[in-house]
């Protein structure tokens, strides 16, 4: 018996006739090709992507007179899985990406420590390494979401800066233990090596906990947009704290209250005052596809698939709806859940050319809930930016147009 | 193997990484020849000599700051000035005197980012003379201050009580 929100049981969908699934993006296939003969191209020193897939960043944009001032997004909707291309990986830069001789570069660790002590990049990659699959999301992901008229953009367009490769460094633990760091002192500053020299105020407990000196990028060395040649990284934070271009740390007693930790990445409530060190990105979701901008081609059987992920652990269950939130059925996680780790969900679908809106809620292991998107907003002042995790609405009309919009 | 040996073999096993450890640790970190310049905080420590007047800012300000920020720090999207009491408003103006909680975070952003594109050009007096100038815009100081390491920390911001932190915050450096 069909449910009339047409979500899908699993067990059932891989059971019987699963019917066609057709991904939006491939829709309208050609012919077979025809029996090959002659040899294809030869062996390449670094690959790249076939020249039938068109994988851009979207929203490249900076300030009007400085363009490498701003960022770009990574294109949600044409990925799938959980990994991030480096070469896809989002980008916000506050005054581009430097050109930095690993030769010439040096961390120091300096400030309230026994001995400071200064690092080089050949040396750091003789330390014991950890390597984990962790997202990064900006602080200001999602932001276009809180303008009054729900923009007409794709997964990616609006929550595309955010992103997840498999990151390998330096526990930040071992390099402030050589140094000999004070106890007493509870924070401290990570300065990049960019021309803004983008400083920022860390938790010494988050340093000691799990914070990694990066160094490597899905098995590569980091990208120049990543940091080259390292990068703080301090898991299920906002981006912003995990300092790229990392040239040095300092111990200190309470945070310096930097600029991008003040005027910048604080919120602003309605009654004026302002939370600050927001630090941990709420849990989220989004689906990726059928998501803003295409078009399903035929009527039938459709997978809805989207990412989920929390600042604050583990992802535990995500719902999905077709039917704008009036009901919920539970997604397959498809992927291994883990703390920042984000999960990749999948369901069912057929859809008869009836009108739907297809929406998300992740729940994480702390029981965080993601919230609607009236929720995320009823205590925000007017034009805030940043941390908003609502719920993502997407229509599709009876034509099959899927388009985002406020429910 | 009896089990008493199997026992104490297994619980070498499970505590040789960590008595191992400090061996193990490549200890390649050098003593540091410099110092970094510190990221200057609330108190103050680590601001360097020197000294500059509202008057010397100014100047300052029309040649490096104004074609970005604008005349007397207004320009919309840019603004340094203004904005006191929208906070809570229907169109909130988060400038320098209306939202910024530490003047000391003046000195630490001009020191290592202002002016865009030509980081690092004005000396320790004329960050200090920009910083004032930027104050006196926003009816913090008045026209004849002269700022130094010494009363630039003493300066209370308008919106200073006006952040709470999600993290427990001791008092800073």
């Amino acid at each position: 018996m069909l449910p009339k929100n047409g979500l899908l049981n699993r067990r059932a969908f891989l059971a019987g006739s699963a019917g066609v699934v057709t991904s939006a993006v491939w829709a309208g296939s050609k012919a077979d090709e025809p029996r090959r003969s002659g040899s294809g191209r030869a062996m390449s020193a670094y690959g790249a992507p076939s020249k039938y897939v068109g994988l851009e960043r979207l929203q490249i944009g900076g300030h009007p007179v400085a363009p490498e001032a701003g960022s770009s997004s990574t294109p949600l909707e044409k990925l799938n899985g959980t990994i991030t291309p480096n070469s896809l990986h989002f980008e916000r830069h506050h005054s581009g990406v430097p050109d930095i001789n690993p030769i010439r570069h040096r961390l120091n660790i300096f400030g309230n420590v026994k001995r400071p002590l200064s690092f080089r990049y050949e040396d750091l990659l003789r330390y014991p390494l950890v390597s984990r699959v962790l997202f990064i999301e900006c602080s200001g992901n999602s932001y276009r979401n809180l303008s009054p008229k729900a923009p007409d953009q794709s997964a990616g367009e609006l929550n595309g800066l955010f992103s997840c490769a498999e990151w390998t460094g330096v526990p930040l633990r071992l390099l402030l233990e050589e140094a000999g760091y004070d106890a007493k002192s509870d924070w401290i500053v990570a300065e990049g090596a960019d021309a803004a020299g983008m400083n920022r105020s860390l938790p010494i407990d988050l340093a000691l906990e799990d914070a990694m000196v990066a160094l490597y990028q899905n098995g590569e060395p980091l990208r120049g947009e990543q940091g080259f040649p390292l990068r703080l990284l301090v898991p299920g934070c906002e981006g912003n704290l995990s300092v790229k271009w990392l040239r040095s740390l300092q111990v200190r007693k309470g945070p310096a209250h930097t600029r991008e930790e003040t005027s910048k990445y604080t919120d602003l409530l309605k009654d004026g005052s302002a939370n600050q060190f927001s630090l941990r990105m709420g849990v989220k979701s989004v689906i990726t596809a059928p998501s803003g901008k295409m078009l399903l081609p035929t009527h039938g059987v459709y997978e809805i698939s989207g990412l989920a992920w929390s600042g604050h652990g583990a992802v535990a269950d995500v719902d999905v709806s077709a039917d704008g939130g009036r009901s919920w059925q539970a997604a397959e996680i498809q992927s291994e859940p883990g703390p920042y780790r984000p999960t990749r969900f999948r369901m069912p679908w057929r859809w008869l050319g009836q009108s739907a809106v297809l929406q998300s809620r992740a729940i994480d292991s702390a029981g965080n809930i993601q919230p609607l998107r009236a929720v995320a907003m009823a205590n925000v002042a007017p034009g805030f930016a940043y941390h908003y995790n609502g719920i993502q609405s997407w229509r599709v009309d009876q034509r099959g147009r899927v388009s985002n919009v406020y429910e | 193997m009896s089990m008493s040996k199997m026992v104490v073999t297994l619980i070498a096993g499970l505590l040789a990484p960590w008595a191992m450890a400090q061996d193990l640790h490549p200890m390649l970190g050098q003593p540091i020849e410099r110092l970094p310049q510190a990221t200057i905080g609330p108190g103050g420590a680590g601001l360097p000599a020197g000294s500059g007047s509202v008057e010397e800012g100014e100047v300052i300000y029309r040649n490096q700051c104004l074609a970005c920020h604008g005349p007397k720090g207004l320009m919309p999207g840019n603004a340094l000035a203004g904005g006191v009491g929208s906070l809570s408003g229907k169109q909130p103006n988060k400038t320098v005197g209306s939202f910024w909680p530490y003047a000391t975070t003046l000195f630490d952003y001009i020191h290592r980012a202002m002016p865009y594109g030509r980081e690092k050009m004005l000396s320790d007096s004329e960050i200090y003379g920009v910083t004032a100038y930027i104050l006196f815009l926003n009816d913090i100081v008045p026209e004849n201050t002269r700022m130094d390491a010494t009363s630039l920390p003493k300066i209370i911001m308008p919106n200073r009580q006006g952040f709470q932190s999600v993290y427990q915050i001791s008092n800073s450096d």
